[in-house]
């Protein structure tokens, strides 16, 4: 078999044959029809654009494609480095639904792709989409949050998380185009415009130019809900408003990291709601704190166009009453403080930002706002720093931010009572290497920690209490803990103990770019250096491959079945709102 | 050993002291780096490693830096850094290390001509040593 191989890839090279050329969107592709997208082809080679030969379904591509691609002849990568020939095509919209096999070839390079068109139904089934997103949501943070919040005897719970009573739906898979392995950009751009990308990417597939900004568009929610109805749209997140997450709603970008540019992006489509955190990038450059690198004034202009500012909680009820219809709070310069930060130990950067909203006061004052439009709504809301505590391993600060969320998802559920033409989905974007097995029992004698840890019949049950009953734990520096732990990890040194000075920042990094433990909690009593299994580039727990579990209720919800793709959900969110109805 | 002057001590200026007030629409500097600036003084913190090897600057935080390449860019740095310029090239500093620099405070929004980063606050014509 191995010599067949060998002789066939030998062959293959002498007679320089049948290089395969690149077309987006990619083999496989779900297109919303009439969503405008963005066509490229990459050749290798340098091509003669006489020599190029597209066709659709068996015709020229100009029958189906309404009109010309554009040529050029070299594609420059970095230091100059040739690339090849490409054709491109700016948002080109295909009405009819159908399958379409796109064949592209020029000298000895071909490839041929097929994509799905598909319409919605002719009537929507709903008015409003609730979107909510666990950031890094995985299986562990639901049972901890669950034992956390609601405490267990004699083996069943004493309580049901919101969660536990959202319909169990579908298993789905969150890889990349270009790995198995995700991120919160790609993962969250399949959901919100139904095409996969490369990690890092938003709501483009990622070519091969250096550009970050030029990379082939396809249509996100914000912008079909904006082309096809009169919807309102929402966004509020713990994170950074030109985060991956929030920005996957609105943006166009190789590298998520371009926030400036994403700011402008969501300016953009306007959202009539945005919440959470991310002034900086807001800012203009002259203002100390901006990290923008021009003088646009983003608070300005969104004032400007109708806008009512919240800076903090107060500000945020103040602009619950207004009738502009429209509110921007931004509470953060960066990302908000985590629900433990702010409610209760104080630490992080609550004293800088000491008055900041919590995700169930955002996501009311959201639902507020966005119900008053007869036409309905569309609403994203994320929990983000369950996935921001879950990279560092502060596991009490990642469980917690799992209960706010659930809270969220309360707060949500009781809307629905009153607005069953709602359909709510609740899911995660990718899964972490998390699991709780076991308990830290204090208790238990002597001081080396690890000794400490209780499995099986000795782990017992954490004796964490809620007296006041607001579903948090009074306090989560109890004797008798949850023992979770990383299936990978950085070098760093394991407390066995709650981070209650701030939080956790397992590895710092050298001058190799290496990252080494963090010596600063070295004289932690019991701690303990773990050598990481991650390569040393990696600072903290990185992402699992792991499926995210799907859950929705209300109409519509019953098309979420089985295993399916990340990019298969946004099909059953613009089929339930008819976003591209059949005719017949 | 430095070839620092042995001349009185320079204020030192902690971290804490940089802004008067930090808010959601920026931040103030403080009044004594308003007082300060111009004159030399020191600063401990942590060195960041440097961006590029290149680099004629390094930047000082106040904890030792974790950046995440996926939860953050390379321009998520804290608010409340500080760029370095040094007069004479040093090896970096292992980063669990507190260095001690001494150099000339210069303050607003300044934007590096080779890299493109955006400081609000400087330390220039600086050295540091281990503390
Ligand atoms: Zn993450």
């Amino acid at each position: 078999m191995r010599k067949m191989l060998l002789a066939l890839a030998a062959t293959t090279m002498l007679t320089g044959a049948a290089q395969a050329a690149t077309v987006y969107p990619l083999d496989r592709a779900t297109i919303l029809a009439g969503s405008p997208f963005d066509f490229k082809v990459e050749f290798k080679e340098n091509v003669k654009p006489e020599d190029v030969k597209i066709t659709v379904n068996g015709q020229d591509y100009k029958a189906v494609f309404g009109s010309d691609v554009t040529f050029t002849e070299a594609e420059v990568g970095k230091d100059d480095k040739k690339l090849g020939s490409a054709v491109t095509l700016r948002k080109l919209m295909i009405a009819a639904p159908g399958e379409y096999t796109v064949e592209a070839s020029a000298g000895d390079e071909k490839k041929a792709v097929t994509w799905t068109v598909y319409a919605t139904p002719a009537e929507p089934k709903v008015k409003n989409v609730i979107f909510m997103l666990g950031d890094g949501l995985s299986v562990a943070h639901r049972t901890a949050a669950r034992i956390m919040s609601k405490h267990m005897t004699e083996g069943k719970a004493d309580g049901r998380l919101n969660l536990d009573d959202v319909d169990l739906r579908a298993f789905i898979g969150t890889s990349a185009t270009d790995s198995i392995a995700t991120d919160s950009a790609n993962t969250m751009s399949a959901y919100m415009t139904g095409h996969k990308t490369a990690v890092n990417a938003i709501g483009v597939y990622a070519d091969r130019t250096p550009d970050s900004l030029d990379d082939p568009r396809v249509e996100n929610i914000a912008e079909a809900l904006r082309r096809t109805t009169k919807k309102s749209i929402g966004i509020v997140t713990g994170a950074e408003v030109e985060d991956a997450t929030p920005a996957a709603v609105v943006s166009h970008t190789r590298r998520r990291a371009d926030k400036a540019d994403i700011v402008g992006m969501l300016y953009d489509v306007k959202p009539e709601v945005l919440l959470g955190g991310g002034s900086a990038y807001f800012l203009p450059k002259e203002t100390p704190g901006s990290k923008r690198k021009d003088d646009k004034d983003f608070v300005a202009m969104f004032k400007d166009a109708g806008y009512a500012l919240a800076t903090d909680k107060n500000e945020l009820e103040a602009a619950s009453g207004t009738n502009t219809g429209k509110i921007l709070g931004l509470f953060h310069t960066g990302n908000m403080d985590v629900t433990l930060d702010r409610d209760f130990l104080k630490k992080g950067t609550v004293d800088k930002f000491p008055n900041q909203p919590g995700l169930v006061e955002m996501t009311k004052v959201a639902l507020g706002e966005l119900s008053k439009n007869q036409d309905g709504f569309f609403l994203m809301v994320e929990g983000a720093s369950v996935d921001k505590m879950s990279h560092p391993m502060d596991w009490e600060r990642a469980i917690v931010e799992t209960i706010e969320f659930d809270k969220t998802i309360g707060l949500v559920r009781e809307f629905i009572k009153t607005h069953p033409d709602t359909l709510l989905v609740v899911t995660g974007d990718h899964t972490h290497g998390i699991s709780l097995i076991g308990t830290i029992d204090d208790e238990k004698p002597g001081d080396d920690m690890r000794e400490k840890v209780g499995v099986y019949e000795k782990a017992g049950f954490p004796n964490y209490k809620d007296e006041n009953g607001d579903g948090y734990p009074d306090s989560v520096d109890v004797s008798r803990r949850l023992a979770i732990f990383a299936n990978n990890f950085p070098d760093y040194y394991e407390t066995f103990r709650p981070k209650l000075d701030g939080p956790f920042q397992p590895s710092v990094q050298n001058e190799k770019k290496e990252y080494v433990a963090n010596e600063a909690y070295k004289d932690v009593p019991g701690a303990v250096l773990r050598i990481g299994n991650l390569p040393r580039s990696s600072d903290t727990a990185v992402h699992a491959v792991d499926d995210v579990v799907l859950q929705a209720v209300g109409p519509g919800a019953d098309e979420f079945k089985g295993y399916m793709e990340q990019s298969d959900v946004y099909r059953v969110l613009v089929d339930a709102m008819a976003l591209a109805p059949a005719k017949n | 050993m430095t070839s620092r002057p042995a001349l009185a001590a320079p204020p030192m200026l902690t971290f804490d002291e940089l802004y008067g007030s930090v808010g959601v629409l920026g931040l103030k500097f403080s009044d004594k780096v308003k007082a300060l600036a111009g004159q030399t003084v020191a600063m401990r913190g942590f060195m960041a490693p440097p961006l590029k090897a290149e680099a004629s600057f390094f930047v000082l935080t106040e904890i030792p830096m974790s950046l995440c390449p996926f939860c953050s860019s390379d321009a998520d740095w804290p608010d409340n850094i500080v760029v370095v310029y040094l007069d004479a090239k040093q090896t970096f500093v292992q980063p669990n290390t507190t260095i001690e620099v001494v150099g000339t405070l210069e303050y607003g929004s300044w934007t590096d001509p080779e890299t493109g980063f955006v400081s609000l606050l400087r330390l220039r014509g600086a050295d540091f040593e281990a503390v």
